[in-house]
């Protein structure tokens, strides 16, 4: 079976808001993708595609299997103990999950960002310095500097923290910790960014700022975010898909599926009326 | 508000138990930890009362004449310097050293080392022979305790180590200004001996560290390592739930088991020496390795999940997650747990009984394969010993022992404040 196809172009509301580029063309594809934690299934034969240079939000309750899914495209899953994934994910048509593709190349090229900030505990460039190093990416030291100071500067953090580079990841406040994070994550040059709730922690001020971050992120990479806030994926996002009980409900073009839901749970969830 | 007064009533009440029982709670608490305030008073208090003294010991300086008649110069440890000591001390007593009771009860007072100095000025300068020498020495035992005092002289004659006879001279010598009180520098200079006075704690303090050497070095290195493939490698099945739970076995088995499988196996089967800090190490290794495996894998849980994703996700693999992130948060919890069960370890003396530690060793060891003894098992020998003054030594050992265990302890929870991170 295959997706609905989507259209995922921006859509002429947001038209201010993404000034630059138009959605490349599809960057994952996933097909009949379930996920069992032992004898539990989180999700349920899921099949979504998510284009290049465009932002796909992933909505719906507690506990339906969006962040399930979202730990699918890197592989996270594969850390749990007893956790087993069917299904077929691709990244630029190729099988991420046969037994050739080593999850730690895979996740040079898919980033993640987590709920909560998690820098490490040590300097602030030490934190987007580590993955460059350990990929190998750098062959001096005033090329790794370039590299730091590129990815802060790209998550708009590096007007705030150029002075103290040598401070401690979790001496800044959560939204700065979270710019580093994103920070962190695009220093290695991924192609995907992974956001799991990436505001839920922060309050409205650093959300906004990071909302623009990935609007401006949008232009170079493929960014799936999982939200609960309705608000945040109208915003950001060109394509939403909602997730309701392990599966998908609807996939729609983000401004068609919160203006004209065609299934009546999705009308129900952004209306309030569950979740 | 509500305007029902019973309601309030019975609220009120309610209350007033409630801050009763919370009372209650608290003098149970201040109680409990008051009984164990008062019986760490009562056994440090015991023991340094008991020990004290031990620290503090008297020598006599005496002007020894060497007789040349009694002493071959081809064979000089062949002479009897104790009896010139005795003769020279006679002398300034004016006692009657011809006769044989005289001398012996003379010798009593005056320690063997005396006559060990002599003898090694003469060996090292034979021109001595002939002249006089001036010697200070420890007092015997029987006398050491007499100026502290701990013999007293109501005590019927046949009673008491010393004899009316003695006590005139030993107070005779008081008064010649002969006899100086000094810290009992012997007591970490020396190693063991007969002599109580002349005993020290020198070689079971080598003893110990050469042990705890050994130890720290296998099982450090081997119960990290294991902690952290168990935790964080090691796939949870029925297999690895089985090893751990074995190790939480292996940390509750009595120490003296761990003993005798020492006696069996590394003695007994592989030959390595009895008696030495290295079978021993090896034994308190066996012994600290569950305590720095069930430490080291607490400390690990207690690294948040967030940190070992965020570097998976950075495309760190396990390894690199594990000694970059996980491993330096975990140090300080593993230095802590590591340090506590070296002091254990260092406390130890069941099964170092088993495998020999306890024999008489008068010197220092010079490396891990010779015989030695350690400072918990020179206590079991002291307390064994049969002289009154070996107990005094007997609680001072402990002091020692109990020092260096608050030293380490103390390191423990220094460390644990410095490396300490939040996250």
């Amino acid at each position: 079976m295959d997706a609905p196809t989507i259209d995922t172009r921006p859509s002429l509301g947001t038209a201010a808001r993404s000034a630059g580029g138009e959605a490349g063309p599809v960057k994952i594809r996933t097909r009949d993708v379930s996920v069992f934690y032992g004898d539990k299934q989180a999700l349920n034969s899921v099949s979504l595609d998510m284009a290049d240079r465009a932002v796909t939000a992933l909505i719906g309750p507690s506990g339906c299997g969006k962040s399930t899914f979202l730990r699918c495209i890197n592989r996270m899953n594969d850390t749990i103990q007893g956790a087993r994934v069917d299904g077929v994910i691709e990244l630029d048509g190729e099988d991420i999950n046969v037994r050739s593709v080593d999850p730690v190349a895979l996740r040079a090229r898919v980033g993640m960002v987590f709920q909560r900030p998690n820098p490490f505990p040590k300097s602030i460039f030490e934190n987007v310095a580590y993955g460059p190093r350990i990929h190998g990416l750098t062959s001096s030291r005033s090329e790794l500097q370039d590299v730091v100071e590129q990815a802060l500067r790209r998550a708009g953090l590096w007007n705030e923290v150029a002075d103290r580079l040598e401070q401690s990841g979790s001496s800044l406040s959560g939204g700065q910790q979270q710019r580093l994070v994103i920070a962190r994550a695009i220093a290695v040059d991924p192609e995907v960014i992974l956001m799991d709730e990436p505001c839920s922690a922060l309050d409205p001020i650093a959300t906004a700022r990071i909302e623009e971050l990935i609007d401006e992120l949008r232009q170079q990479y493929c960014i799936v975010i999982v939200t609960h806030s309705m608000a945040q994926a109208a915003r950001v996002s060109q394509q939403t898909a909602f997730f309701h009980m392990g599966q998908i409900v609807e996939i729609g073009r983000t401004d068609d599926l919160f203006t004209n839901p065609k299934e009546q749970r999705t009308l129900d969830y952004i209306t309030g009326r569950f979740g | 508000m509500t305007d029902r007064p019973d309601i309030r009533a019975a609220v009120a009440r309610r209350l007033q138990q409630r801050h009763a029982a919370e009372r209650r709670f608290r003098l149970y608490g201040m109680v409990a930890i008051g009984v164990a305030m008062a019986f760490l008073a009562l056994l440090l208090g015991r023991i340094i009362e008991q020990g004290h003294s031990a620290f503090v010991t008297h020598s006599i300086t005496l002007d020894v004449p060497i007789d040349a008649a009694r002493i071959d110069p081809a064979y000089p440890q062949g002479a009897n310097y104790d009896q010139m000591v005795a003769t020279a001390l006679a002398a300034r007593l004016n006692a009657d050293i011809q006769n044989p009771e005289v001398a012996r009860d003379l010798r009593d007072l005056l320690s063997p080392d005396m006559g060990f100095q002599i003898l090694s000025r003469v060996r090292e300068d034979p021109s001595l022979i002939g002249q006089t020498v001036t010697v200070e020495a420890p007092v015997g035992d029987s006398a050491d305790l007499f100026f502290k005092g701990e013999i007293d002289r109501a005590t019927p004659q046949d009673q008491r180590v010393l004899s009316d006879r003695q006590i005139g001279w030993l107070d005779q010598i008081e008064a010649q200004g002969l006899v100086r009180a000094h810290f009992n520098w012997g007591l970490f200079t020396r190693s063991d001996s007969t002599q109580p006075e002349t005993a020290g704690l020198l070689g079971a303090i080598v003893g110990s560290a050469l042990m705890l050497m050994v130890t720290a070095l296998l099982s450090i290195p081997i119960g990290v390592m294991a902690a952290v493939y168990l935790e964080e490698f090691a796939p949870k099945n029925r297999l690895t739930e089985t090893i751990e739970i074995n190790i939480n076995n292996l940390a509750a088995v009595p120490s003296i088991i761990y003993g005798l499988l020492g006696l069996a196996v590394f003695i007994g089967w592989m030959g390595l020496p009895r008696s030495s800090p290295l079978v021993g190490g090896i034994v308190l290794s066996l012994m600290a390795m569950p305590t720095v495996i069930i430490a080291t894998r607490a400390s690990l849980k207690a690294v948040p999940p967030s940190i070992r994703d965020a570097a998976l996700a950075l495309g760190a693999s396990r390894t690199q997650t594990v000694f970059a992130h996980v491993l330096p948060l975990a140090l300080p919890g593993v230095m802590t747990g590591a340090i506590i069960s070296m002091a254990h370890a260092l406390g130890e003396t069941a099964p170092l009984l088993m495998i020999g530690m306890v024999s008489f060793v008068p010197g220092v060891p010079e490396s891990i394969v010779s015989a030695s003894s350690a400072l918990p098992t020179q206590i079991f020998i002291w307390e064994n010993a049969a002289e009154a003054a070996f107990h005094e030594r007997t609680a001072a050992a402990i002091l020692v022992l109990l020092v260096f265990m608050v030293i380490m302890n103390a390191v423990a929870i220094v460390l644990r404040r410095r490396l300490e991170r939040r996250w």
